[in-house]
């Protein structure tokens, strides 16, 4: 038979195939390799099956830290989303303090992550930080290394100052690309303010909110270097949040199997919640 | 019955946006707005919608002033060159949504719907939404928007411009017959002159914030008050040329000499603007007072009907329009032909003089 298709064109998508091989592939299937195997160094490696992934599954400190991450991921959203569109809609669309007001919120997300970290560990001292010292004059008790109440509100409060402005920014994108003609054409039709929001500018930024919340999702979901750098996970636990449970395990007690398992099911849900929120953002379109 | 413009001006500030303005837009009356970009329609529409109010002025509906009044208490609506409807509402809700605000019953609301729906053809789409529907039905649900509630002033601004070009001619021969029989007063601002002349109605031409010459459409394109009317309500654009006239000559460029023409014989000796629309340039000789011109052509475009040439004669580029097909080769030396009959005269300060 007549070969007629032309293999030569294989040598083009091959760039893109060694890239995701690289970057994507190898480094996952070394992570899927330590989780189905046992081993003691030496290269030597014994099958193991299904074990590290039912210990893992079965494993009360790694529940305790995925709900302690749904609650903190929860918090975030709830608190960056709606915080994030407001000071966007409140946020001048022209003249001359647009600038100024861009480079303001931008800020916070300038700093490198460990810098956030010392940052409000330093600020949230209850002896000679800023924050710590002002709450505790007010007559509330806080010492964040040792009342989880306060390790919560200072990682909170730091995640949403350091991450609003990023919903802030697409939002704030989302808002100026509304043309000028439909607040005139809500005008026309006497619509207040609310409708105004309700009717076009929430229904216009439904993109931009979905990339945001994905976003603010994923990166939350996998937070690592700011709670390490102020909590460390602390008061006792409180704070451990997915990623700092698995480097204990990893790192901590060099468990690589269920490490690994762990950091499979961790990839797995994310993937799965990413996913979950996509479709259910984008139901409504394929209506 | 009408709508009154009293010197109306609109300052932003250092720049004047709008110089004062008078005009009187009689109930039931269709008018264009005509003018290129930036030359003030979308400001004057604004501010006779109240959207924007002017810097000085006063205007009046039906006597009583409304200068201060805001737009949603002023019974207005508005199509814009963008598509606008609400985003996620269904066809039929966006055309019911003026309706809705307005506190109207239910079977009322289905009624002028459904009867704005079968006027723009929209009856299969009433379920769909603005992102399902094409732009030229995204238009019509707009169009429909505006003409369910009976409003007293409907502002079309260059409703037309973003369709394509076969959505756009079945929308201009539809939008007279839609706004024909109604109350309102419709002004439609346009940057093309073909489409105050297919609307007919009035025409007002508008030029960097001025209204330079209003009246009866078909007037303003033959009697231009001055010379920017007449280059505003021209595509192509109209030819001109400084004349010396002397007697029954007209002295014209490189040493030439023309016949007066008609046009020209109440006139005084002394210079004058001559401008002649691309229509009177022709291949072929008229039958009356005839100019020549000879030049390098530039450009020829051919459409199924009719010839629009550019032909550069001593640095100025004349245009020619005319029906039939005429072939010219671009480089090569033609002749065409000037109708100084129909030949349009300005004093040097842009007046019309014949």
């Amino acid at each position: 038979m007549n070969k007629t298709f032309n293999n030569k064109a294989w040598w083009l998508v091959l760039p893109v195939f060694l890239m995701v091989a690289f970057n994507a592939l190898v480094p996952l299937m070394t992570v899927v390799n330590y989780s189905i195997q046992e081993t003691f160094g030496n290269n030597e490696f014994f099958w193991s099956g299904t074990t590290w992934f039912e210990q893992i599954l079965h494993d009360g400190e790694f529940h305790a830290s995925l709900k302690r991450q749904l609650v903190f991921t929860g918090l975030i959203l709830l608190i960056e989303v709606p915080l994030g569109l407001a000071i966007a809609l409140c946020m001048p669309r022209q003249g001359p303090w647009v600038s100024v007001c861009l480079v303001l919120v931008a800020l916070p997300l300038l700093v490198p992550w460990n810098v956030v970290g010392s940052m409000w560990n330093i600020m949230a001292l209850p002896d000679i930080g800023l924050l710590g010292k002002g709450i505790n004059a007010l007559g509330i008790p806080f010492n964040y290394t040792r009342q989880p109440i306060s390790a919560w509100f200072t990682v909170v409060l730091m995640d949403v100052w350091h991450w609003t402005s990023l919903v802030l920014l697409l939002c704030y994108a989302g808002l100026v690309a509304i043309p000028d003609a439909y607040y005139q054409a809500a005008k026309v039709d006497g619509a207040r303010p609310w409708a105004v929001f309700r009717y076009i500018q929430l229904p216009k930024l439904k993109h931009v909110l979905t990339i945001a919340i994905l976003l603010r999702f994923m990166d939350s979901f996998m937070i690592y270097t700011e709670v390490i750098v102020l909590t460390g996970g602390g008061p006792g636990s409180t704070t451990k949040f997915l990623s700092i449970d698995l480097v204990q395990k990893a790192l901590g007690g060099f468990d690589l199997g269920p490490a690994a398992a762990f950091s499979i099911v961790y990839f797995l849900i994310i993937l799965f919640l990413s996913w979950l929120f996509y479709t259910l953002m984008m139901r409504e379109e394929a209506k | 019955m009408a709508l009154e413009l009293i010197e109306i001006t609109k300052r932003a500030g250092a720049d004047t946006h709008i110089h004062p303005t008078s005009l009187v837009l009689p109930q039931g009356s269709f008018n264009v707005l005509l003018g290129t970009t930036l030359s003030g329609k979308t400001t004057l529409m604004q501010i006779m919608a109240g959207i924007q109010p002017p810097t000085s002025g006063r205007i009046r509906f039906n006597g009583r002033d409304v200068t201060h009044v805001a737009v949603q208490k002023r019974n207005v609506s508005m199509v814009y060159q963008q598509f606008i409807n609400y985003p996620n509402f269904t066809v039929y809700d966006n055309i019911a949504s003026p309706l809705k605000v307005a506190g109207m019953s239910k079977a009322e609301i289905d009624r002028r719907v459904m009867a704005a729906a079968d006027l723009l053809r929209l009856r299969p789409m009433l379920k769909r939404r603005p992102s399902e529907l094409s732009g030229g039905q995204q238009q019509r649900t707009a169009i429909a928007r505006s003409i369910v509630k009976d409003s007293d002033l409907i502002l079309l601004d260059e409703p037309l411009a973003n369709l394509d070009y076969k959505l756009r001619e079945e929308l201009r021969d539809e939008l007279p017959r839609l706004f024909a029989g109604r109350n309102a007063i419709v002004v439609y601002a346009t940057t093309e002159p073909v489409e105050a002349l297919l609307f007919g109605g009035n025409t007002a031409t508008l030029h960097e914030g001025r209204v330079t010459q209003f009246g009866p459409t078909s007037s303003v394109y033959r009697e231009p008050k001055d010379l920017t009317s007449a280059q505003v309500f021209s595509d192509p654009p109209i030819n001109m040329t400084p004349v010396e006239k002397r007697g029954s000559q007209l002295q014209v460029f490189g040493g030439k000499t023309w016949p007066a023409g008609a046009a020209a014989r109440g006139l005084n000796d002394g210079s004058y603007i001559l401008a002649i629309r691309p229509h009177h340039v022709t291949p072929l000789p008229p039958e009356a007072s005839t100019g020549e011109l000879e030049g390098r052509v530039l450009v020829t475009e051919l459409s199924g009907s009719e010839s629009v040439i550019h032909l550069d004669v001593g640095g100025t580029t004349w245009v020619s329009q005319s029906h039939g097909i005429h072939p010219f080769e671009v480089g090569a030396h033609a002749r065409l032909h000037v109708d100084i009959d129909r030949g349009l005269f300005f004093a040097a300060n842009g007046e019309r003089v014949s």
